[in-house]
């Protein structure tokens, strides 16, 4: 009989895995943990890609935007680029957080594809990130003009997700900024 | 019209298959012959109905029927109509068409191909890949019809092809892929028929391998496409990501890796049967963990399709009871008593044994990396992402303790073998080996380490295999009759093993040998890359059918020497506004020159360039090409056509 229930281990296994793939189904990759939304982006310290001085808080905040996680080793990142180009070209500021990247790669890739970013902030060992809760990259975060954090969105920014969640958003906050 | 048709067919197919897998069932049960004989038909029939419907479908694309949804989102009367054809794949609904196609092919094959196997197997078999088809049809029709019109407001033009996808690798990556993937259905339903039957012999494990080779071989030429594809088309020289989408298709790969090895322990000794059930069972449930991942949205990816969570539950399902209910069936109908049949621990069962450990740890070390988000998610511990640094760290050492068994393999005995016999015949091998390991790197300064590794173990199996041949062609009838006397099986695993060298010197040696460089460069400048001179001539302006580009010109030297004229592109696509890079590639045996595009850089006609020099990449999709075909060669085998009955008569009457 013992050696029966042997066989029976698979059927187990693929259970707690198929448990796993059905709260997997409930679960939006690409949603924020609720905790940050609306919360101030944390404080931080960070280097600039190629600056002399730390950035700080300071330095992101007084204005809409975005800010965007990147990284070099980063497939969709590339993808993203072109797009973020354009949101720049069209005076949407876009500062860049240099997720767990390092700093040569990086300038590269800037002069290379092209530099939409207000500045970069280096994140090399993640800690920014390890605050933001950041998945992966690419990710997004709208920022309003007190550095609150007002939506965040995992993945490529494009046309579609640009046109339909981020820039009715971002401009409605545009709008409330002058009452304030 | 022509899409309301194509639905219809749609629909008829699923009746059919319904009918498919309820009365051969039926018929096997109650030993109905009449019931039973209805399977092939029924199998012909499913195929007939599914391509009208693929057939509607393309010729919706074809013509531009804007007023069909997918067409209006996926096509665009620029496109170039082979490019309208491959859009069919290149979304949801389309690729999950092409799917079903390819499903029913090889339940037809079956059907037309093992008219041999004996009645009562063929209709449970048949019966087996009815069933998946049901699930599928059902699918393609309540969650992902590709048929859905816009009616009204129909658009004037569509919103094109993902430009990424316009290129001939998109043409023929996917229906490969789904030839492999979905070619594992029939050594799933083989090993289903055969719990059912409840007579699990080396005949099952005969009948099995043929099939089980093609779609290996399938898998294997389009996991190579794809990463071929991504290492020219997304512009930056990369051809492996350990995305999630990627994983995917490796995972069956893996795990059919082990099945062929396996499935010969069991024909050849009887050996390993619960096993080679429960790998058959694996290799096809990865395939379908792999469609649940790709389109269900659980995992994000950049190749994921757009998805919705019914979508992603009806999978779900569908899995829950193919795979639940096969791993029930296997629980309660596997062999539970080991097999008499012994065998020492020198011997080629023991190595297939080793070979089948390190595939099933490698499928399992990719399965925990690609979910381990997902779980760590799910108990609510928060949000993570593996990326290639835990996939290479796990795989080169697995790779590098699989290499030197393999080596031994071909020239090992089944059942009991010495190990003086070993040496005997392997420390040829192992010297010239070690000799090549070392000295071959030399030609390639600086001296790497890796490198060293790699070709030692290439060489290796290279060595070994050579020499085994050369023995066993070596008779006294002289060289042409020994050749003539090796079996195509013999010669499949012979090249396959070769393809797998190739594979892994070319991985080796383009990761650590490639050099890279980005420049800023204006027309007139030379560039010096691993002493290749790069002249940047030009830029000018050209139109394709759908875009418009800015085409650089290079002029490639090598010491005074033209070597090419490279002419990478900056595409921007007319219907979406996309911008994509097209690298231009000199391919080479031993290098391949990559330049790639980046942005236009100041005024003066600057631009940001990526030139890459990428030395031995070609051999891994070489080796790929080898492995696949060596699967196909070793299908060949005349022992697989050989009649079901093995009476004496009949034996003599083939002369076998």
């Amino acid at each position: 009989m013992g050696s029966r229930l042997k066989l029976f281990i698979p059927l187990l296994l693929f259970a707690i895995l198929a448990l796993f793939l059905f709260r997997g189904l409930g679960l939006d990759p690409a949603e924020m943990p609720s905790a940050l939304i609306d919360q101030p982006l944390p404080e931080f310290s960070l280097p600039e890609l190629g600056g002399a001085s730390n950035l700080s808080r300071a330095d992101v905040i007084g204005q809409v935007g975005l800010l965007n996680v990147w990284a070099t080793w980063c497939v969709a990142c590339r993808v993203e680029h072109p797009y973020l180009l354009e949101l720049a070209g069209q005076g949407v500021p876009i500062f860049g957080l240099n997720y767990k990247d390092d700093d040569r790669g990086a300038s590269e890739w800037l002069v290379e594809l092209g530099n939409p970013y207000e500045l970069n902030i280096v994140d090399r060992e993640g800690t920014l990130g390890l605050d933001l809760g950041v998945y992966g990259a690419p990710e997004t975060y709208l920022l309003d003009a007190q550095g609150v954090i007002r939506f965040r969105h995992v993945g490529i920014v494009d046309q579609n997700v640009w046109a339909t969640i981020l820039q009715p958003l971002y401009q409605s906050l545009q709008a409330e900024m002058p009452v304030q | 019209m022509i899409p309301e048709i194509g639905h219809f067919a749609l629909i008829i197919s699923l009746c059919l298959a319904v009918i498919l897998t309820l009365v051969p069932a039926w018929g096997a049960w109650r030993g109905n012959s009449v019931a039973m004989a209805l399977a092939p038909s029924l199998s012909v029939g499913l195929l007939v109905f599914v391509g009208i419907s693929f057939a509607c479908l393309s010729t919706a694309f074809l013509q531009d029927d804007f007023s069909v949804k997918l067409v209006a989102s996926h096509s665009n009367s620029l496109l170039p109509p082979i490019y309208k054809f491959a859009a069919v794949w290149g979304n949801h609904e389309g690729s999950l068409l092409l799917w079903l196609l390819i499903l029913s092919l090889w339940t037809a094959a079956v059907a037309v191909f093992s008219s041999q196997l004996p009645l009562l197997v063929l209709s449970r078999v048949l019966s087996v890949m009815g069933g998946i088809g049901v699930g599928f049809l059902a699918f393609s029709l309540f969650t992902s019809n590709p048929f859905a019109r816009l009616l009204p407001g129909t658009p004037v033009d569509g919103s094109d092809l993902n430009p990424l996808l316009q290129d001939p690798g998109l043409i023929i990556h996917p229906p490969l892929l789904y030839m492999g993937y979905v070619g594992f259905s029939v050594a799933f339903a083989f090993a289903i028929a055969a719990l059912m039957g409840g007579r699990l012999d080396a005949s099952w494990a005969r009948w099995s391998r043929p099939w089980t080779n093609i779609a290996w071989a399938f898998l294997s030429l389009g996991i190579m496409l794809g990463s071929w594809w991504a290492y020219y088309e997304l512009g930056w020289g990369g051809w492996w990501f350990w995305d999630p989408v990627e994983n995917a298709s490796f995972m069956p790969w893996l795990a059919g890796t082990a099945l062929i090895h396996s499935l010969a322990a069991t024909e050849k000794r009887g050996l390993f049967k619960s096993w080679t059930v429960l790998l058959a069972i694996f290799a096809f449930s990865l395939s379908l963990l792999g469609t649940f991942l790709v389109r269900s949205g659980v995992l994000t990816s950049v190749h994921a399709f757009a998805t919705d969570p019914a979508r992603g539950l009806f999978i779900l399902i569908f899995l829950a009871i193919v795979v639940g209910g096969s791993l029930t069936l296997y629980a309660f109908r596997a062999p539970a008593v080991s097999s008499r049949v012994s065998f020492g621990w020198v011997s080629r069962e023991s190595l297939l044994l080793w070979n089948n450990v390190v595939f099933l740890v490698a499928t399992i070390t990719v399965l925990f990396g690609t979910l381990f988000p997902l779980m760590v998610d799910a108990l609510g511990q928060g949000k993570i992402s593996v990326g290639p640094p835990y996939f290479n760290a796990v795989f080169v050492p697995l790779m590098a303790l699989l290499v030197p068994f393999m080596g031994a393999g071909p020239i090992s005995r089944w059942k009991r073998d010495t190990v003086s016999r070993w040496r005997g015949e392997l420390v040829i091998p192992a010297a010239v080996a070690v000799v090549c390991g070392f000295t071959l790197p030399l030609l390639q300064a600086p001296y790497n380490i890796w490198v060293a590794l790699a070709v030692l173990m290439s060489s290796w199996l290279f060595i070994g295999l050579a020499r085994d041949v050369l023995q066993k062609v070596r008779t006294p009838a002289g060289p042409l009759r020994g050749w003539r006397r090796l079996t195509p099986g013999y010669c499949g695993m012979v090249i396959a093993h070769l393809g797998f060298a190739a594979c892994v010197t070319g991985v080796v040696a383009t990761s650590q040998y490639s050099v890279e460089h980005d420049l800023k460069m204006r027309p007139g400048d030379v560039r010096d890359l691993a002493g290749y001179d790069f002249r940047f001539i030009d830029v000018m302006q050209v139109r394709g059918p759908n875009f418009v580009a800015e085409e650089a010109r290079f002029e490639v030297t090598r010491d005074g020497v033209p070597v090419a004229i490279m002419m990478p592109q900056k595409r921007r696509y007319l219907a979406t506004g996309s911008v994509m890079t097209e690298a231009a590639i000199d391919a080479g045996l031993f290098r391949d020159l990559y330049v790639a595009m980046g942005e236009p850089v100041g005024s003066g006609g600057a631009w940001a360039m990526r030139l890459h020099y990428k030395p031995m990449v070609r051999w891994m999709w070489l080796g790929a090409i080898l492995m696949a075909a060596g699967a196909f060669t070793a299908a060949l085998d005349k022992r697989y056509r050989r009649q079901r009955a093995t009476s004496p008569a009949e034996t003599v009457a083939h002369g076998v």
